[in-house]
């Protein structure tokens, strides 16, 4: 799922400082689960702006709606409505969640009220880590399903570099070598030989905004996929 | 010959080769960079010059190197894949040759989290592995890494490094392969303080034939302080240093640690002469440039082969 977590309050409030209305639209699915902008984030942020706003003797009056999924047209109808009556709209959603608003209402201020974090596990409650950069090549097949490219700090292809210390990266004793990761479960697996040849230069497919169109669902119109 | 350079020349005359290290300083001070050169003048075959180390801002390598071919040393021009991208290490490649540069250390390049800009973001759109491949596709086969052809290649004899001590070990060698596949033609290896470990590392490579398609040069650096021992096994990673040998500078007592650490060196460098399959070592001295002389005298690399 893709994580995120709360922008700091400051932050938020400060965005909101010009508006005397606004919309608070939390997102009921990956930041729902990750406990950072679903319906309990959104209701919490609004009781804590509410009472700032009124200790600064400037009240503010909070909107809440929280919709499936804000990356869904389908679901972003449910506010069209909602939205005309508000000076300002804060989205809890992730990065695409709140660009997709902020396209749908383009005459309206939309602020983020989570930083948009990684595409990650759940190792407990509230406990998440990266595992995917989305990067459009995947090697797992070939790393014996831990990606390089992401748990590797260098993003190295060819390691584990020098630096790796006795199973830790170079950067901190707390963060696994991926790449020694990678060598020992490759080797309980007798496939070592998948990085003994040289993986050459990747052709870097994320360094434009990317466009996916599923086979069958082609037309005229949609095909210039990027 | 592939480059041409010195220290290439004085590998295949079948000599024992005998380089050093010299870091860029924090600034436009050339003199500095003078001054250390000639500490290292003559008592050196090249002088490798790092490239932004411990990612800590420093004037960049190929300007350090083109102050050393002023001075009439010959400079092994280091690069990370950290701070560049395809496009910027091609153009470097090509300046660099073109300004007489004829060595090249490729690197992965430590993270930036350990510099002095720990924020900054990171390129490592290549990795060493690949670097060492596209250098090699530069000068031999005259293209770009796109396949585009190049006007006059770069002639770089060139570099990797190895480190036969961090885990898993049975990698170290399988890493090295990988690295001479991809076209190193010498190796300097990370700082030996562990022979027994270094015995073995070398015996594998032997053993599998690495030593006859690349040149190793055994990585020195000489222990100045118990200070710097410890902070050598405690603090930098993939580094071996064995209690002993703390101990051994330790028990040097006050005052006599650098003398003992240069003992040590001197010794090492002796056993590297008569270990087979060692082609040279590679002294670094760090910001110890001025003790290079005496260490060369004293491990009897002296004259250096004039080839």
């Amino acid at each position: 799922m893709i994580v995120a977590k709360r922008k700091p309050f400051d932050e938020i409030k400060d965005f909101l400082k010009d508006y005397k209305k606004v919309l608070t639209a939390g997102c009921g699915t990956c930041v729902a689960v990750c406990l950072a902008g679903g319906e309990k984030e959104v209701s919490v942020l609004n009781a804590e702006l509410d009472m700032a706003r009124r200790l600064d003797n400037k009240p503010i009056e909070l909107g809440a709606i929280t919709i499936e999924r804000q990356c869904d047209r389908e679901y972003l109808e449910a506010l069209d409505s909602m939205v005309e009556g508000y000076d300002a709209v804060l989205s809890l959603a992730c990065g695409a969640g709140i660009q997709f608003l902020a396209e749908r209402y383009p005459e309206k201020p939309v602020f983020p009220g989570v930083d948009t974090t990684f595409i990650g596990v759940n190792q407990d409650v509230g406990w998440y880590e990266e595992r995917c950069r989305s990067c459009s090549s995947c090697v797992l097949g070939m790393t014996a399903g831990i990606c390089p490219v992401t748990m590797c700090a260098k993003g190295l292809y060819n390691g584990p570099c020098g630096g790796t210390n006795k199973g830790s990266c170079e950067i901190s004793k707390d963060q696994p070598c991926a790449w020694y990761m990678i060598y020992e479960r490759l080797s309980k697996q007798n496939r070592l030989d998948n990085i003994l040849k040289i993986t050459p230069v990747q052709d870097w497919q994320n360094q434009k905004p990317r466009t996916v169109i599923q086979p069958g669902y082609k037309t005229s119109e949609n095909s210039a996929e990027k | 010959m592939k480059s041409e350079s010195n220290l290439e020349k004085v590998l295949s005359a079948g000599h024992f080769a005998f380089t050093g290290e010299l870091g860029p300083p924090r600034g436009t001070n050339a003199e500095e960079v003078r001054k250390k050169a000639a500490f290292l003048k003559g008592n050196v075959d090249a002088v490798n010059i790092t490239d932004n180390q411990t990612a800590v801002v420093r004037m960049s390598s190929w300007a350090a190197s083109l102050i050393l071919i002023q001075e009439g040393l010959e400079p092994n021009f280091q690069m990370v894949c950290r701070d560049r991208n395809r496009l910027a290490m091609q153009s470097d490649i090509l300046g660099a040759s073109a300004h007489g540069i004829k060595n090249m250390l490729c690197l992965s390049g430590d993270h930036q989290s350990f510099g002095d800009h720990p924020m900054a973001k990171s390129v490592f759109d290549i990795d060493s592995i690949q670097l060492i491949g596209m250098v090699k596709q530069m000068r031999d086969e005259g293209t770009f890494l796109s396949g585009n052809k190049l006007d006059e290649p770069p002639k770089m004899f060139i570099g990797a490094a190895a480190n036969p001590f961090a885990e898993p070990y049975e990698w170290r060698a399988l890493r090295l392969a990988k690295k001479i596949a991809a076209g190193a033609d010498f190796v300097q290896t990370q700082c030996i303080y562990n022979m027994d470990r270094f015995r073995e590392f070398m015996k594998r490579a032997v053993d599998m034939g690495l030593t006859e398609k690349c040149y190793i040069l055994a990585g020195v650096t000489p222990l100045k302080s118990v200070g710097m021992a410890k902070y050598m096994a405690g603090s930098v990673p993939g580094m071996d240093v064995p209690d002993e040998l703390i101990e051994r500078v330790k028990g040097a007592g006050k005052g006599k640690a650098a003398e003992e650490g240069i003992k040590i060196a001197v010794e090492q460098i002796q056993e590297f002469k008569e270990m087979e399959g060692v082609a040279g070592v590679h002294l670094m001295a760090i910001e110890w440039e001025h003790r290079v002389p005496e260490i060369a005298k004293m491990a009897g690399v002296l004259p250096r082969p004039v080839v």
